[in-house]
């Protein structure tokens, strides 16, 4: 990060704004990490209470919102300044939509509270935690402007997608053996489904992250053929 | 400014595609006594733009925009090197006649300064000694056009016989561009033009250029980062007599690729 403003109080205005992405950022990262756990754990009091916990995430979308406008009105924010309070923005509205999928993913605990046996299952914890990994790296960047850790995090996408496909597979063959296994199957590839699109966003970041830090777009990410992943 | 940055500069140029070639500086470099103010500026200026010189006090742009009708002549320790253009001849060759220059390439200042004489008068004196006027009927004609183009006709229509001094600052600062159009200059350089004058009658002023910008090659100079934004195409950066970037506006205030430019621009100087 470049030296201060000579005007103490836009570094601290921009700092503020840092804060809140950074704890809105924290708090969908939580979300996500606790609502694989308590899927797993078949634990329902702490899905619903990510459930509930939501309702903040949305509140500092909008804080975040006010803080932008606040600042746009009265410093005036020039360049990468200018750059770094549009991405904040941005990327306000991308962390709501991952607190959203955290959610979906709580809310499915306890539907899935009495499946047992599918393999799946011991796989999600830890695509769980490369697509947090990845969220909480990316927002790291953006607090520290820093170009090269968005692109190494745009790198793991394809370490998700390789899951998600996987995952799908599994749960295809699941299917087509026992029907029974179809609602439990369903709703763990939704999970799985939600895991991904959270790992995209991050990635989606990522890119304004990088144009915030250098005033250029990352170059394309080069996406593998995947047949399954689809509706991309 | 090393031979890549200029490079650099040159490539970006050649890319902004824009009006006809106006005036051109090559490697100018402007002394006062032992000082050296401006240092190696190269620079082109294109019919139909405004480009923006902005900077820290002290960086040159003022200095390097009174090069460009010769005002720094009056100042007896000021020496300029290099080459200036208009139109491709040599401002500063032997056979310019300086007067005719500064009717050429006219001028608005900081402060307003209208002549103690009639509003007809202010924008009359230029024509009158430059003979453009056939008589009495053709010079209405020069005063209310240049009036109107100044966007204050209807402001003083009814009263040009009443003192300039008497009209508000905003006025006087709009008296003076008629004065500087009277004279049908191809550029005029305006010199921190609202500096001195309210939000209200700044943003008169800021309309003014944008409408007066098809017919003429307007270069101004302002601390004003904002006002540069608003209405400039062009803004060229100076700082410690050097020309650090010139580019595109929109480019200069989003992007800018030099971390001097962005830091003064970001308000991140000193």
């Amino acid at each position: 990060m470049a030296t201060g403003h000579t005007v103490k109080a836009f570094d601290e205005d921009l700092g503020q704004l840092r804060a809140l992405v950074s704890e809105m950022g924290g708090r969908a990262e939580a979300a996500i990490t606790g609502a694989i756990e308590a899927l797993v754990n078949r634990d329902l009091e702490s899905a619903a209470k990510i459930v509930t916990g939501d309702v903040k995430i949305d509140q500092l979308e909008t804080e975040i919102e006010k803080q932008v406008v606040r600042l746009i009105a009265l410093r005036a924010p020039m360049a990468d300044d200018l750059r770094e309070v549009l991405a904040a923005l941005k990327i306000a509205g991308v962390v709501e939509r991952m607190g959203d999928y955290a959610k979906n993913i709580a809310k499915r605990v306890t539907t899935l509270q009495d499946t047992r046996g599918l393999e799946a299952m011991s796989v999600l914890p830890t695509m769980g935690s490369i697509v947090t990994e990845m969220v909480r790296n990316v927002l790291d960047a953006f607090v520290t402007r820093d170009a090269g850790a968005a692109v190494a995090v745009a790198a793991r996408d394809r370490a998700v997608d390789d899951f998600y496909n996987s995952i799908f597979r599994t749960l295809l063959t699941y299917m087509m053996e026992n029907p029974h296994n179809i609602t439990a199957s369903t709703h763990l590839l939704f999970i799985a489904k939600n895991l991904e699109r959270i790992g995209d966003h991050a990635t989606n970041v990522a890119e304004m992250v990088y144009f915030a830090a250098t005033g250029n777009q990352m170059e394309e990410r080069t996406r593998g053929e995947d047949p399954l992943a689809g509706d991309e | 400014m090393n031979t890549q940055t200029m490079n650099d500069i040159a490539a970006h140029q050649s890319a902004i595609v824009d009006g006809p070639l106006k005036m051109s500086a090559r490697n100018v470099n402007v002394y006062y006594g032992a000082k050296q103010a401006i240092r190696d500026v190269s620079i082109d200026v294109t019919m139909a733009n405004v480009t923006a010189f902005i900077g820290p006090s002290g960086c040159g742009k003022s200095t390097f925009l009174r090069t460009l009708n010769r005002m720094n002549d009056t100042v007896a320790s000021a020496r300029v090197e290099g080459e200036i253009t208009l139109d491709g001849e040599d401002i500063y060759g032997s056979s310019m006649d300086v007067v005719q220059l500064r009717a050429r390439v006219g001028m608005v200042f900081q402060k307003p300064n209208p002549f103690p004489k009639s509003i007809y008068e202010n924008v009359a004196y230029g024509p009158r000694i430059h003979g453009l006027a056939a008589g009495k009927a053709d010079m209405d004609q020069i005063v209310e056009q240049s009036l109107k183009r100044a966007g204050l006709w209807e402001e003083v229509k009814d009263r040009l016989v009443e003192s300039g001094t008497a009209l508000s600052g905003g006025q006087q600062q709009r008296l003076c561009i008629a004065r500087a159009i009277a004279v049908d200059p191809e550029v005029i350089l305006m010199d921190e033009p609202c500096s001195a004058l309210d939000p209200i009658a700044t943003a008169k002023i800021e309309e003014l250029i944008h409408e007066l910008r098809g017919r003429y090659a307007i270069v101004i100079v302002t601390h004003n980062m904002q006002q540069a934004a608003r209405v400039s195409q062009r803004t060229a950066f100076f700082h410690l007599g050097h020309l650090v970037e010139y580019g595109d506006t929109s480019d200069i205030f989003t992007n800018p690729r030099e971390t001097r430019t962005k830091d003064y621009i970001t308000g991140r100087y000193g």
